[in-house]
């Protein structure tokens, strides 16, 4: 039996008979409820799957984000988001856009773009290059683009110099994810120094893409591959040590995703996936196991906080609000949506770029009215999104616990 | 009373009957069909949903098996847009006589039934949920047919060719003058009139009542034992293509995909009258039970509904009436002028669905030849009215519709995804249908929820194109409930029960559907 027939025979299509037709699914996604275009979960989910057959005649399910709101809120246990991915990787397992492909092999992009950093920057700052972009890939020409970084964390790791502390708690491995290796590599460091000031041996092994992106575009094969070429990476640097990831929606790919929507059931995967903590739960088990180092600095702040869809999918609730309140003078905003719109590649695209911005409006109103200088968010693209539409600078939970324990800014 | 003449009234709208009035229309005659209910509503109705490929009957029945690999294709044909083509297999579970998988193999070769040995990956392959351990597997030509599709075909065509059809109109007399049928005698069930068509010939094609319609003639100790047989439909396709069970053929041992859902069955037992057929829940354990072995986790999968149905098979006085399903299944046509000195009156019964062509065209001939016309049958060359194009069905071309209308139209049953526009345009058509007529033809409340969401969305609707009165509508509402309870009961285990909670919290908590203003007389029809 290949990994597709289990993924499609097996695990989710058989939730599909839970479904009682309530409509809660309905009420709850974020896409539904701005566009006509998109018929809603339970449509495209658990009704449509029973004509499908394995073939796709309903494209109209492509306009589904993959946000999870809908599998979260169901209160009968059918895994609707789940459904129409895989509905979608029939859909375009014949007919890709090229575009699909670019945004989904996501290593690729940062690294084929690091040495020309300055260059990429600014022609994907150019507004009549990203209209080309626009009309021969289908990538938005407002969509948030990742700014690529001159060095990449793993050329930081080299060139810095070792930690002054020996480490006291042993080993632990951390998990960027590609953003946070190529684009968005200030976290990483960030979180770097943090797990090393609570002791921590930090091992950083060479690591692939998760193939997350694309696994969302539909691309199960290529991203079976990465995921589990990834997951060889990360049990390279030790058996049994704890995986910690600054990525959340990149954890929940190696937690749940892969297996759930592709099926992937390989031993590695369940291996890794079960030692991977997403970096707030990781570091709140520590406070509630009475080792977390809460010597904290004041920082009198209210914060809007938004926990990506792709976060509260992983059920392990929002553990970063409870992290950051344990700074003193913190006050934590939840944001209260499901969704900001982007949902890893679906808002860069010029078809849904419309319908992204509109899910996520309520949430840059809020966020500018709740604090116009700082938003905090856990994933990288959530994050892109949230500034470039509401102007506000969003950072990932671990800047504020690595400022309050007065650490040195990365060099 | 209302009076027609005709030729020829064929007495039974099931396939049989469909398929006689229409070879009778083709080949020149006046006729008439008449049935007590809507068409399908008999045996018809209440089946298995396969259009064999023969394979089932290589060892048991050899004639069978050739009929029905012959009829298969011609009913692929002419009947396109009620068959999917979804293929079949045959696969020997190791826990049953091996020595089987090399007697169906001659059998197949004996009898001409198309067939491939195909290996265990490559079965597994084409249906990746069915059991990992069986030992052999052979593809077949097995088709799944929609049974009221099929029979609103054939009497669409017959209509074409000038024939009258008469639904709602129950048989209650044969008049006779002397040694020669003169008239039939019906009434008229949606208004109470009584109707006398008088014809020349009376074709008797009411099934598992067949008898009964004979003994109205005066034609006695006509016996056909009802064989009744359960099904259960599994909320989605568990299947793809049809799946048997390397065996001789025995209860539970074929699992055919129709539409969205997935049918288990059958059982056989003897019935003592086929308006009261139950669904014991010994039965429906035997069905899951089976079902498991065909396909590993059945037991834990949804079932959506269940029926029984009566196989209408004519005692032969070879076996002992106890055990029906080693009785001939083949067609047996009785003539009365023989048996009983009454002239222009035959019983045409038994056979199966798949082959009822073929019976019709048996009966016809013998027709012709008692009327000493030389006519020939044409039914296997036209197609009928929609399947002219040979297109066969897909179970995908729901939703493809409803992507293609999503943003125009609304859907009125979510499950079977039935647009409004469908519903509406039927019910101009038939003014006088209930839901369950409606039902038969668009899918109205077949799919998970049995009606939970769509019976009100449906009844308001008839009140508001039909101008039918509030009472009916209610009546309407609630018959059709009543209707799709019946098949609810013997199968309220797993996700159903939940189903059928928030369907009755619906219904009882938030609409009181039992205590609406009441007709004096519940609605029946
Ligand atoms: C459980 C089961 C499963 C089966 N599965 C299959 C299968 O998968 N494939 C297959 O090919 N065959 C199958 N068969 C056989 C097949 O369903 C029947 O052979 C076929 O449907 C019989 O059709 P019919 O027209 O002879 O009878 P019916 O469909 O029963 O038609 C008889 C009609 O006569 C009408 N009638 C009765 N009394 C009167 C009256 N007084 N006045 C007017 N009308 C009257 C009834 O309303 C009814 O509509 C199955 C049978 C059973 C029981
Ligand atoms: S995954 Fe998100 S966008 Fe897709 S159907 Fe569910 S709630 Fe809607
Ligand atoms: S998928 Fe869940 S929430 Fe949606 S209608 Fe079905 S049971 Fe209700």
């Amino acid at each position: 039996m290949t990994d597709k027939s289990y993924a499609e025979e097996q695990l989710t299509r058989a939730t599909l008979d839970h479904c009682v037709k309530c409509t809660i699914c309905e009420t709850a996604c974020p896409v539904s409820a701005v566009t006509p275009l998109f018929p809603g979960p339970k449509f495209v989910g658990p009704q449509a799957e029973r004509f499908r057959n394995g073939l796709s005649v309903d494209h109209s399910v492509d306009y589904c984000s993959s946000c999870g709101a809908c599998t979260l809120a169901c209160p009968q246990g059918v895994q609707i988001a789940e459904l129409n991915s895989q509905a979608r990787a029939v859909m375009k397992k014949n007919h890709m856009p090229l575009r699909d492909q670019l945004v989904s092999r996501t290593t690729l992009m940062g690294t084929f773009m690091t040495p020309v950093a300055p260059i990429a920057n600014m022609a994907l700052d150019m507004k009549p290059v990203r209209t080309i972009v626009e009309k021969v890939v289908g990538i938005h020409r407002n969509a948030p683009m990742p700014t690529a970084r001159t060095q990449t964390l793993a050329g930081w790791l080299k060139k810095r110099p070792k930690p002054a502390e020996p480490a006291t708690r042993g080993p632990i491995v951390y998990f960027h994810g590609c953003a946070g290796g190529y684009f968005e590599t200030e976290t990483s460091k960030k979180a770097i120094l943090v797990l090393e000031h609570l002791g921590y041996e930090v091992l950083v092994p060479k690591q692939g893409c998760c193939g997350l992106a694309q696994q969302s575009n539909g691309l199960f094969e290529g991203a079976t591959k990465s995921v589990l070429k990834l997951c060889e990476q990360l049990r390279s640097a030790g058996k049994d040590l704890t995986i910690v990831s600054t990525s959340g929606s990149c954890a929940g790919m190696l937690k749940h995703e892969a297996h759930e929507i592709m099926g992937v059931n390989a031993e590695e995967l369940h291996d890794v996936g079960a030692r991977t903590r997403e970096m707030s739960e990781f570091l709140l088990d520590l406070y509630e196991a009475g080792e977390l180092d809460t010597n904290f600095e004041r920082n009198d702040i209210t914060i809007p906080y938004h926990a990506p869809c792709q976060l509260k999918s992983q059920g392990m609730g929002m553990p970063a609000i409870a992290l950051m309140e344990l700074i003193p003078g913190v006050s934590v905003v939840e944001s209260g949506q499901a969704c900001c719109g982007i949902a890893g590649t679906y808002g860069l695209k010029k078809e849904k770029y419309d319908i992204a911005q509109a899910v996520g409006a309520a949430l840059f109103k809020m966020v500018k009215e709740t604090n116009p200088d700082l938003a905090v968010c856990d994933t990288e693209t959530c994050r892109w999104q949230i500034e470039a539409s509401s102007g506000v600078k969003t950072v990932h939970p671990i800047w504020l616990i690595h400022q309050a324990y007065g650490l040195p800014d990365p060099r | 009373m209302r009076r027609i003449e005709t030729d020829v009234v064929v007495i039974g709208g099931g396939a049989t009957g469909a398929g006689v009035v229409r070879d009778v229309a083709m080949r020149g005659y006046r006729a008439v069909l008449v049935d007590r209910a809507d068409l399908g509503q008999g045996t018809t109705g209440r089946y298995h949903g396969l259009l064999h490929s023969g394979g089932r009957y290589v060892v048991s029945d050899a004639r069978s098996a050739t009929e029905c690999a012959e009829e298969n294709v011609i009913v692929t044909n002419i009947h396109a847009d009620a068959v999917e083509r979804t293929g079949g297999l045959f696969i020997l579970p190791p826990e049953d006589p091996q020595d089987f998988g090399d007697k169906w193999w001659q059998g197949a070769k004996d009898t001409k039934v198309p067939a491939e040995e195909i290996s265990i990956a490559e079965a597994l392959k084409r249906e990746p949920r069915i059991n990992p351990h069986i030992t052999r597997a052979f593809a077949v030509e097995d088709g799944a047919v929609d049974g009221w599709q099929m029979v609103w075909g054939a009497a669409n065509s017959a209509k074409l060719y000038g024939a009258e059809i008469l639904t709602y109109h129950r048989v209650a007399k044969i008049i006779r003058e002397e040694d020669q049928v003169r008239a039939v005698m019906c009434t008229d069930e949606k208004t109470g009139e009584d109707v006398q068509i008088d014809c020349t010939f009376v074709i008797n094609a009411a099934g598992a009542w067949a008898g009964e319609i004979a003994a109205m003639a005066d034609c006695h100790d006509v016996t056909v034992v009802p064989g009744r047989g359960i099904m259960i439909a599994m909320n989605h396709r568990l299947v793809n293509s049809v799946v048997n069970r390397c065996i001789y053929p025995a209860d539970g041992d074929i699992l055919v995909p129709v539409h969205t859902v997935s049918i288990i069955g059958t059982t056989d037992v003897k019935a003592d009258d086929p308006d009261k057929l139950t669904i014991p829940r010994d039965e429906v354990q035997q069905m899951m039970d089976a079902g498991e072995v065909l396909v590993p986790g059945f037991r834990k999968a949804r079932a959506v509904h269940a029926w029984a149905g009566a196989r209408p098979l004519v005692k032969d006085g070879r076996v002992s009436a106890e055990d029906t399903r080693h009785m001939s299944r083949g067609m047996s046509v009785l003539d009365h002028a023989d048996r009983d000195g009454l002239k222009g009156l035959l019983t045409i019964s038994g056979g199966k669905l798949t082959t009822y062509r073929l019976m019709a065209e048996h009966v016809v001939d013998q027709m012709c030849e008692q009327l000493g016309d030389e006519r020939p049958c044409r039914t296997a060359e036209e197609a009928v009215p929609k399947s002219e194009e040979g297109k066969n069905y897909v179970v995908t071309h729901r939703l493809e519709e409803r992507e293609e209308d999503r943003l125009a139209d609304q859907i009125i049953c979510e499950c079977e995804l039935m647009s409004r526009q469908s519903y509406v345009d039927l019910l101009e058509a038939q003014p006088q249908a209930t839901l369950d007529d409606l039902r038969r033809q668009l899918r109205l409340g077949m799919g998970p929820c049995q009606g939970g969401f769509c019976t009100t969305r449906a009844a308001g609707l008839a009140l508001e194109h039909e101008n039918i009165d509030i009472e009916r509508a209610t009546g309407l509402l609630r018959l059709f409930l009543k209707n799709r309870w019946i098949g609810l009961w013997p199968i309220l285990y797993g996700d159903q029960v939940r189903q059928t909670a928030l369907d009755n919290w619906i219904f009882q908590g938030t609409l009181d559907v039992e205590h609406l203003p009441t007709p004096d007389e519940e609605l029946t029809v």
